[in-house]
């Protein structure tokens, strides 16, 4: 579903942002990705809904490749993908229910088919109740469940969610996650970046360290990650191994 | 459709103070571009009734036949451009000298003047070339004598209108270009203004045509507006002109009007759509 190979992305400047990545994503996959800050997490993800482009290599993401994808192609590919952030980045001036029927109106949804929707997935998420709320009378974690309705409403292959818990308290973070896993268990793959080594340590889910720009352990790839436990600790610990 | 709209008007109210602002700016562009344009229209008016006056007279020898005189008239009505031909006898000439020289009406008499043909032209056809072309038609006949249009005259008219045409033309171009950065420049705020949205569009899969489609409105409305406003000061402004100035000036037909908004429209259009597509290659 997801497929990296040989990604590089160096930037002009000449930055290295990631080095020879090779990596497969399967559909209804849990995939953490974790590792020290600048170790090209997020450009990883960026890479996944073609935000960027490697300078080498390819990403190829439900049959779109990083290279031959026109705009109009990965606006489309977008569409079949939900991506959150650790800002939420909703419009402040709209309600819960108008941030996420927003999703909906931009690819040309039918008007009749938008309250529907956008109920069916503001209660997935727990928010039913809260539709006429504006984001500012909302706490982080209902905030980032607006951002998740938003971006499951287009019942997305695939939920892409940098850093979701950064901003919030232990306890929203443990709901945010556990939403994350019923998603996950209805059959959308989710890739999450994080800093948060307790949710990797406390679930069985694949996880991939990244390492200024390469990738230093994946527990899905058998003989990578035999070699770093012949190297070093063998569970991931977010700091350099080897 | 109805979404990029509604957008474009949400955007006015979200931004009240930014759109006038716009639309203000946009309307002393136009409105600049509307008072040289007034200009323009005054002295193009102006110069077609001095133009009106262009004609072109044909003197016959004395003794030439009625007959050759009639056939050469009605050769010449014949020609493109030319609007009458009228024959002046020496009789009608002696009328016509006494009318408008009445304290020397003694000194003239009928056998003193020749047999004349007046060429009046059309609207059009009162450039040099085209006078010159009648003129020398004219003097081809064998019983004329003379013929005169004020050439010199013509010409010196003539180059004044073209004058008046192209400065008009590049002034109009160049705050036409300077309403148009304008524009764009509000734009490029609004845009900067709603990042965050368009940023969020791009994330759930929006097209840069539907991203584009209602900033490229907002232009065309704020354009609109701004001619609408700029219309509106130029009328005043020639009200004011007649008022106290006591000059007689004509304004801008309801052809013309339109004209003016709709470039207002398309002036608005076009600087939104350099202005998206500058920054969401940036984006």
């Amino acid at each position: 579903m997801i497929r990296f190979t040989d990604v590089s992305l160096e930037y002009s400047r000449g930055t290295s942002a990631l080095r020879g990545i090779d990596l497969d994503i399967a559909r209804r996959e849990f995939v953490f990705l974790i590792g020290p800050s600048g170790a090209g997490k997020s450009t990883l993800l960026k890479c996944m809904y073609m935000d960027v482009r490697p300078s080498a290599g390819e990403v190829k993401v439900a049959g779109t490749s990083s290279r031959s994808a026109t705009r109009s192609e990965i606006a489309k590919l977008r569409r079949k993908m939900g991506i959150i952030f650790q800002d939420f980045r909703l419009l402040e001036d709209r309600t819960v229910e108008q941030n996420v029927a927003f999703a909906l109106e931009v690819i040309g949804t039918p008007r009749s088919a938008i309250p529907n929707k956008v109920n069916r997935v503001l209660t997935q998420v727990g928010l039913a109740s809260k539709t006429t709320a504006l984001p500012r009378e909302l706490s982080g974690g209902e905030q980032q469940r607006v951002a998740i309705a938003r971006a499951l409403v287009n019942d997305p292959f695939v939920l892409i969610a940098d850093e979701p818990t950064g901003n919030l308290d232990d306890r929203a973070t443990r709901g945010i996650f556990q939403l994350l896993r019923d998603i996950s268990a209805s059959g959308t793959a989710v890739v999450m970046a994080t800093h948060n080594l307790e949710l990797v340590r406390r679930s069985e889910y694949r996880t991939i360290e990244l390492n200024q720009g390469g990738i230093v352990y994946d527990s899905g790839d058998s003989t990578r990650a035999v070699a770093v436990r012949l190297l070093g600790e063998p569970t991931p610990t977010g700091e350099a191994v080897g | 459709m109805s979404l990029s709209v509604r957008e474009a008007v949400v955007a006015f109210r979200r931004t009240p103070l930014l759109s006038i602002l716009s639309i203000t700016t946009i309307a002393f562009s136009l409105f600049a571009f509307g008072l040289f344009g007034l200009v323009v229209l005054n002295i193009r008016k102006a110069l077609d009734t001095v133009e009106a006056r262009v004609e072109i007279r044909a003197f016959a020898f004395d003794g030439t036949d009625a007959g050759s005189i009639a056939n050469a008239a009605s050769e010449i009505q014949r020609l493109p451009g030319v609007l009458g031909v009228v024959i002046i006898t020496p009789e009608e000439a002696l009328e016509r000298a006494k009318a408008d020289m009445g304290e020397f009406s003694d000194v003239f008499e009928a056998s003193f003047l020749p047999t004349a043909l007046e060429v009046q032209l059309q609207p059009g056809h009162r450039d040099p070339e085209s006078v010159k072309r009648v003129a020398n038609r004219l003097r081809s006949f064998e019983f004329i004598e003379d013929v005169r249009y004020g050439e010199d005259w013509i010409t010196q008219l003539h180059r004044i209108r073209n004058i008046a045409g192209a400065t008009g033309l590049v002034l109009g171009l160049a705050f036409a270009i300077v309403a148009m950065i304008i524009i764009g420049a509000t734009i490029r705020m609004a845009l900067l203004a709603r990042a965050k949205e368009i940023a969020i569009m791009r994330l759930v899969g929006a097209t840069d045509g539907f991203i584009r489609r209602p900033f490229l409105i907002e232009g065309a409305i704020k354009g609109i507006c701004g001619g609408v406003v700029a219309l509106g000061l130029t009328w005043v402004a020639t009200q004011v002109i007649q008022h106290y100035l006591a000059f007689e000036t004509v304004f801008f037909d309801a052809r013309l009007a339109a004209i003016g908004v709709a470039a207002g429209a398309l002036i608005g259009l076009l600087g939104s759509a350099a202005s998206v597509n500058r920054q969401l290659r940036r984006v």
